[in-house]
């Protein structure tokens, strides 16, 4: 078996030739055996490319375990039919849908080809936005209820196309990539590493913490750039405030969704010392402009730390005394208990990760089994709750800012010094394969570089969570009332330009 | 005569001072009293867009609502003072006039063809097809005790029989308010705030209305909550000299409102299979206030 698959470490460069090349057969048998009925195996990513007229494909399977990632990889033809490997293992649907799109691979088997998100450079033109087949209901007692891409409030653009039977939804269908940009193409067009780090930064607004730490420990990978403790502590306290700050926006905008002012406006206000605190120490609200290459930009100094110290002890406070509030008043209780629940089994089938895997029972944390920067150093435990539902959204958020808060308190016990590498003196190992997975708020960020023989980047692929998770919401709503569809999408918080890239 | 200025008075700072209550609530200072009436005759001035797909109907309903309720205006007394109109039975008269506008209303937002809206409007209809009963048998009820069927006659002869009748005021208070406040889709039963439209009751209804049209509608929903505040003042205020009378008026209406912004603050919505659980309630405390009717005149035992 061993040879067939090869073992790496998060953020282990490896030589692309030693990723074993299988057939077709012997590649999915190997990949619905790594990760079917195991628990603690996902799939990471699962992506192809074009080498020499064919179509590799990589397929990376996590195993939280053996802290590992096993990569395998095979060689198809585009517009050939290969049998599905969705049959077996549900999860990759998303990943099959996207080689088909992009490639014109076809998988038979495979419940329905859909495209994903209409890249420029996608094997069939005549695919576009607007003739995107949805699923319909043909009876005469079903109406469909169709939301956006423009929506009401000041959010992404996004299709929403349910199936009701009177209030009750049946079916809802998901369309993104409205927000698509290119980003995979951008990040090798670009060269200059202050480009491509802008790029990464900008995947997902919210999470540019996680995507650009991503991006910047793979390039110290590939590059062998040795970083030391206070990277990591910039990097690791920078993810836990974004964390809290961002977990506050959400249960801020959870109360908003069930009308609850108070709620809304007391979370409202305390998100604002959190980003604004990002102000302070690097000159964006977002964090944006903070986490380079080698290190990160701006020092993280007593004063400052003294400083976030303070900002905590008041926040804490306040925050503490709102969710006591919410968690005990009866209407909001009514609303947040059994909405929109997701089945421990489901979660699992569709290979849900992060906070959407952890609300329902599922232990899955880049931060414990995949550990990077501060977290190699501590036991992490992540917060798993049992129910799947909204309520239990809402309290994993309400725990994870009080987690984040110890960490942080922890850390600024002991700030290293500063030490910034300049990266523009090395150059990355060429022919080399690396993956890169770090835990945002919202789960697990994923980046995957292969370089060519000049050590250019050949191929970049990038997975956020939310690829995953839409399906999430998707089962999350049925038989719920549609009414209820603004709570269940808000508790999950999904990112569309993560998704449509 | 001045229940009808007094109600159109009132009108004009209902939705501010519920607004300014619920900014306080929240650590806010909020917008002037007059701000919600400035932003209506803002609109008042604005010409109305209207949909390609839409008829005639849309385009009429909006005055046909705020005319119903001109008309339900009308037919409120004072105290002992009869209203502009009044007659026999004129409170069945005054629901079903109301309930025009509401038929207007639904039907225009039917004729958008939009799914939401579609939605919005069978919501409508349920819920005040739910309120109903609770208001006939509150009326019946009264107009059992006081032996009169007009809104005047029976606020007249309200206090005359026993002190009781303070008792049952407090229970008609109660169901009218909640009346007024499922007829005009406020918390707990439809949050006016919102932008979702798949939660909406009432906002999604006029999703398509502009202009003049939604000025209209918009102060329609003050006057009726205006209206229902009356109503509920009556309870109170007999025969006194207009001196006690009118400051006993204004203060309920105040406090009508008051109590609207804190319902607003400090509670989440209900889930909208709840609700008809909810609006039966305002039934079943109007049947207690009818029982309780039938015990004081002795024609239970």
């Amino acid at each position: 078996m061993t040879n067939k698959f090869i073992s790496v470490k998060n953020n282990e460069p490896v030589p692309v030739k030693t990723i074993p090349e299988l057939t077709y057969k012997e590649f999915t048998d190997i990949c619905t055996s790594l990760v079917k009925d195991k628990i603690h195996c996902h799939i990471v990513n699962y992506f192809g490319y074009r080498e020499n007229n064919n179509i590799k494909l990589i397929c990376c399977i996590a195993d939280d375990q053996e802290q590992s990632i096993n990569v395998l990889s095979t060689n198809v033809e585009t517009d050939a039919s290969y049998p599905s490997l969705t049959i077996d293992v549900p999860a990759f649907d998303k990943f099959e849908r996207e080689v088909y799109e992009n490639f014109g691979v076809k998988f038979e088997g495979h419940p329905w080809l859909k495209p994903v998100r209409y890249p420029f450079n996608r094997a069939n033109k005549q695919q576009t936005i607007e003739n995107y087949p949805f699923l319909k209901g043909s009876s005469e007692e079903l109406h469909e209820v169709g939301v956006g891409p423009i929506h009401a409030g000041v959010i992404e653009p996004g299709h929403f196309r349910f199936i009701c039977h009177g209030e009750q939804i049946l079916h809802l269908e998901i369309q993104l990539g409205y927000q698509h940009r290119g980003v995979e193409q951008l990040m090798l067009q670009k060269q200059s590493l202050n480009e491509r780090i802008t790029i990464a930064e900008s995947i997902a607004g919210d999470s540019a913490v996680e995507h650009a730490t991503a991006f910047a420990q793979l390039w110290e990978s590939l590059c062998n750039i040795e970083t030391d403790k206070s990277t990591a502590f910039g990097r690791s306290l920078a993810q836990e405030i974004e964390r809290i700050a961002i977990h506050t926006g959400d249960m801020s905008a959870i109360c908003t969704d069930i009308a609850y002012q108070l709620g809304s406006a007391v979370f409202g206000r305390l998100r604002t010392p959190m980003v604004n605190f990002f102000q302070e120490w690097c000159g964006n609200r977002l964090c944006k402009g903070l986490i380079r290459v080698g290190g990160f930009n701006y020092p993280f100094t007593e004063a400052l730390g003294k400083r976030f110290l303070e900002i905590l002890t008041i926040y804490e406070r306040d925050f503490e005394e709102m969710a006591t509030q919410l968690f005990k008043l009866p209407s909001a209780l009514g609303r947040l208990e059994r909405t929109g629940v997701v089945e421990n089994d489901q979660i699992y089938q569709i290979g849900a990760v992060g906070m959407a895997a952890r609300m329902s029972n599922l232990k899955r944390d880049i931060r414990m089994s995949h550990p990077y920067a501060n977290y190699k150093n501590m036991n992490h435990q992540p917060v798993v709750k049992r129910h799947g539902d909204v309520y239990s959204r809402t309290q994993i958020r309400k725990e994870e800012i009080r987690q984040s808060i110890g960490y942080i308190r922890n850390w600024i016990n002991n700030i290293p010094e500063f030490k910034k590498v300049d990266a523009s003196n090395y150059t990355a190992q060429a022919d080399t394969f690396v993956i890169s997975l770090t835990e945002g708020w919202r789960g697990e960020v994923c980046h995957c570089a292969i370089t060519d023989n000049k050590g250019m980047l050949k191929v970049y692929k990038i997975k956020d969570p939310s690829f995953h998770n839409w399906k999430a919401l998707e089962l999350a709503v049925r038989n719920n009332e549609i009414s209820d569809f603004p709570i269940c999408n808000k508790s999950f918080n999904l990112s569309y330009c993560g998704h449509d890239l | 005569m001045i229940s009808f200025i007094l109600i159109v008075l009132v009108s004009i700072v209902f939705s501010g001072v519920i607004i300014r209550t619920k900014s306080l609530a929240s650590g806010r200072k909020g917008p002037g009293i007059l701000q919600p009436m400035k932003d209506i005759v803002r609109l008042w001035r604005k010409g109305a867009v209207y949909s390609k797909t839409t008829s005639f109907v849309f385009q009429i309903a909006p005055s046909i609502y705020f005319a119903s309720l001109i008309m339900a205006a009308l037919l409120v007394p004072f105290g002992g003072e009869k209203g502009i109109l009044s007659f026999q039975g004129d409170f069945v008269m005054f629901a079903y006039v109301l309930a025009l506008g509401k038929f207007m209303m639904i039907i225009s937002s039917l004729d958008t063809g939009s799914s939401f809206e579609g939605m919005g409007a069978s919501r409508e209809a349920l819920y005040s097809m739910l309120t109903e009963p609770a208001f006939f048998i509150l009326m019946g009820s009264f107009a059992l005790f006081t032996g009169q069927s007009s809104f005047a006659d029976i606020f007249n002869n309200l206090h005359l029989r026993s002190e009781n009748a303070y008792m049952i005021g407090i229970l008609a208070a109660f169901v009218l308010m909640f009346i007024a406040m499922i007829e005009n889709s406020r918390m707990p039963i439809d949050d006016p705030k919102t932008h979702l439209e798949l939660t909406m009751i009432h906002e999604v209804m006029i999703l398509d209305n502009s202009g003049f049209d939604l000025g209209l509608i918009l102060y329609s929903a003050q006057l009726k909550f205006a209206i229902y505040g009356a109503l509920i003042a009556n309870f109170f205020i007999t025969s006194m000299p207009f001196t006690i009378a009118i400051p006993i008026f204004l203060g309920i209406q105040v406090l009508f409102a008051f109590i609207i912004g804190l319902f607003e603050s400090f509670m989440a919505r209900f889930r909208m299979n709840h609700n008809p659980q909810f609006v039966f309630i305002l039934t079943s405390v109007a049947m207690l206030i009818f029982l309780g009717v039938l015990l004081v005149l002795g024609k239970l035992i």
